[in-house]
């Protein structure tokens, strides 16, 4: 990569703490100048982590950071042409207003005019002109979030970095805020790379998403790919409200999912094979079954007044209205399926519960994932006497005949269907215990993902409802259990 | 029985033996100073008392040397324990509650204890007694006070701050010069309080640690109440009355610098 083509290059980069946890994992990233990118993820996905490697709070254990095509990765902060805004603010509480912002000036020992001049501008940017011998204690959240964003700018630095700058504002003002950054950007020219939680603020500020999830970039794209087209379940249930569902990709452009055959637009993911779908809730149309049900031709009057249902050859499914909750622009509706599913719906017209309702979905509108793993968790075993084995740091029975054809003490490869793991409310009434990590609902069962505390993942797919967080036992059944040669 | 259980609700009720308390030994023996050094033993109006003090020069000699080894403590105290405080609230120390706790370890044992074992220590070595260890000995005794105040403000301080400072340019040394130092200056104040006022009036220190040989201004005080006979009270009263002026002004300082020194203090 030349220089001139991005302005900030982070390679490969790891941070791995005292604990041996990895905040960041191989993460890779590009930014152009003048781009505003955000950084978008969970508490604890190593957003901020990747924010203060480029800041230089933090140093990478691995890999390198470039700015302008020059290595930083171990220079100090005060040498990096970049500036910080600061979750809390971190405005100096002995300084008043002014001298908060000509604190970077003061260091660069500028002449008092520039400064004054230079001060004056970054106040009237942020529309603070009138407050610069206030005491920045005296001003309220989003007046002080102002003020450190002059304090920023006033630099000109290359990159001003933004530590979830608005998360301590209330709604109101953080949307106000928003739309003054994304002037300020404009205005500027500066590159912004933003770190948030909030999946909105996210799709409206930047240019580009950085969706992250463990220390892992999950995805890159502008706001209209991360919602339209997410890469994997988890994009898809973090940006935005959606359905995610099981499926079957038939062929190319036929999938089928809750039972029924779709068209869809996407390709190459060969026949047959497992993968999962996301729907909008926005995406699916609904009309009450009843009035088509009394003779009424789908698509006439009565049935869709205002005309919003696409007519032609789509494949419709039914199903009762459970609940129905005024959202102010729309009413959210789920619909229970016949054969079991649930589907959040969303639309202009309300759906009162037991109603029974059709509800179709354009084929552009279902976006076709591959899936990260299916029906089987792997494990590395090793086969013990007694028809046990150990894996996940315990030790587990299994059925005599699996065990045909091992040795004691060969390593073997572990298959645990997701359905066969059962989990116990009573962490000790398992074999092993775990944490509920990541809850996914399919439509018609929740996809856990556990965490046991020895720091295995496990999939487990259950109709029970259970809590991010939640602590349980772990049981196998034995007979579930599948050995195979490692 | 309604009016008992009232008057034993009331607020009022629970203050008033502090009320007594205060009155009884804070109050009267104040009133009694400011009374005695203004009378004679006859119980006459006369200022004779100050004109003795300002008319001997040993006592005014003993009242500037007095004051001068208080500030020469304050500053001693001040270079040793603000890097201490510092290291403390900075470092990422696994312990520093334990390393704080150390530090206010030797404050658990009665001064005057310490301050013998201190001279039998110099004795052991064959140091000898005077100056150097008397300033020795007010340190070690007074270190403490300094360290607690400045390490209690610094880690309050929002860590934040710091590395916003970095950001904006500063190097370790502008860090420390424009953002740790002016906002550690509640605790510094704090600090030099509490050494100083007890430094200007202790004399048990000087007494054990220059055989006598230096004679402080509370031993002074101490003098002409213990030793002086009753017609000496009056003028010790007034002795007392100086020394509490001077007390009184270094906190009033501290104190309208701003209130949070009064936080630190209390």
């Amino acid at each position: 990569m030349s220089k001139k083509d991005y302005l900030i290059e982070v390679r490969h980069v790891s941070k791995q703490f005292e604990d041996g946890k990895y905040a960041l994992n191989d993460v890779s990233l590009q930014v152009k100048k003048g781009e505003f990118v955000t950084i978008l993820g969970p508490s604890g996905c190593g957003k901020t982590t990747l924010l203060r490697c480029i800041a230089g709070f933090q140093v990478a254990s691995e890999g390198d950071i470039l700015l302008n095509g020059e290595d930083v990765t171990n220079m100090p902060p005060h040498k990096r042409p970049v500036n910080t805004v600061f979750q809390k603010y971190a405005l100096f509480p002995h300084l008043n207003v002014f001298e908060n912002v000509a604190f970077g000036l003061k260091l660069k020992k500028m002449a008092d005019d520039v400064i004054l001049k230079k001060v004056k501008q970054a106040l009237k940017t942020v529309g603070m002109s009138d407050y610069e011998f206030r005491d920045v204690d005296s001003l309220s959240g989003g007046q002080q979030q102002r003020v450190a964003i002059a304090r920023a700018i006033v630099n000109q630095p290359e990159v001003l970095l933004l530590d979830e700058p608005l998360a301590a504002l209330d709604l109101k003002m953080r949307k106000d805020m928003q739309l003054e950054l994304k002037e300020m950007h404009k205005k500027l020219g500066i590159t912004f790379i933003y770190v948030t939680h909030d999946q909105e603020e996210a799709l409206t500020l930047s240019d580009r998403v950085v969706v992250m999830c463990e220390g892992k970039i999950q995805q890159i794209g502008t706001p209209t790919d991360i919602y339209n087209e997410p890469q994997n379940c988890f994009v898809a249930d973090f940006i935005g409200e959606s359905n995610i569902l099981s499926a079957v990709m038939i062929k190319d452009r036929k999938v089928k999912f809750c039972d029924q055959e779709f068209d869809c637009i996407d390709e190459g993911f060969g026949e047959n094979t497992p993968v999962d779908v996301v729907v909008r809730p926005e995406d699916i149309y609904i009309w009450d079954a009843a009035l088509e049900k009394r003779g009424k031709v789908e698509g006439q009057d009565d049935v869709d007044p205002d005309d919003r249902v696409p007519k032609g050859k789509f494949t419709k499914w039914y199903g009762t209205v459970t609940s129905c909750i005024f959202k102010g622009v729309h009413y959210e509706m789920t619909v229970q399926t016949d054969n079991g599913y649930e589907f959040m719906v969303q639309d202009y017209h309300e759906f009162l519960p037991d109603t029974k309702v059709g509800m179709l979905v354009k084929p552009e509108d279902i976006q076709v994932m591959k899936k990260e793993h299916y029906i089987y968790n792997h494990f590395e075993g090793e086969v013990l006497k007694n028809n046990k084995v150990r894996f996940l740091d315990a030790d587990w029975d299994v059925e005599p005949k699996q065990l045909e054809g091992f040795n004691v003490g060969d390593a073997v490869d572990v298959l645990v269907p997701f359905r066969s793991i059962d989990l116990q409310d009573h962490e000790e009434e398992g074999v092993i215990s775990g944490e509920v990590h990541f809850i996914l609902y399919k439509g018609n069962h929740y996809h856990l993902t556990i965490r046991t505390d020895e720091g295995y993942d496990l999939y487990v797919n259950t109709n029970d409802v259970w809590d991010d967080g939640d602590r349980c036992g772990i049981l196998i059944e034995p007979k579930a259990i599948k050995l195979a040669k490692a | 029985m309604k009016t008992l259980s009232s008057i034993f609700d009331s607020r009022r009720t629970w203050a008033w033996p502090y009320v007594l308390f205060l009155v009884l030994f804070v109050l009267l023996p104040l009133l009694l100073i400011f009374v005695y050094a203004f009378t004679d033993p006859q119980g006459h109006f006369t200022l004779k008392n100050f004109v003795t003090f300002a008319t001997k020069s040993e006592a005014v000699n003993t009242f500037i040397y007095s004051i001068a080894v208080a500030l020469i403590t304050t500053i001693i105290c001040l270079v040793l324990g603000y890097p201490a405080a510092y290291i403390m609230a900075t470092a990422e120390l696994k312990t520093p509650a334990v390393m704080a706790m150390l530090f206010i370890l030797p404050m658990w044992i009665n001064f005057l204890l310490r301050t013998i074992a201190t001279v039998e220590l110099f004795n052991m070595f064959g140091i000898p007694l005077g100056e150097g260890a008397l300033l020795y000995g007010m340190c070690y005794d007074f270190l403490p006070f300094m360290i607690y105040p400045i390490y209690n403000t610094l880690q309050k301080m929002d860590r934040s701050l710091i590395e916003a400072a970095h950001d904006l340019g500063a190097n370790r040394i502008e860090v420390l010069t424009k953002v740790i130092l002016p906002l550690s200056v509640p605790g510094i104040y704090s600090g030099i309080i509490m050494v100083f006022m007890p430094t200007v009036s202790t004399f048990a220190i000087a007494e054990l640690l220059t055989r006598n040989k230096i004679t402080l201004f509370g031993s002074l005080i101490q003098r002409a109440f213990g030793e002086g006979g009753l017609q000496m009270w009056n003028y010790g009263a007034a002795l007392s009355l100086i020394m509490l002026l001077i007390i009184g002004l270094t906190s009033f300082f501290g104190n309208s610098e701003d209130n949070e020194t009064q936080a630190g203090l209390l």
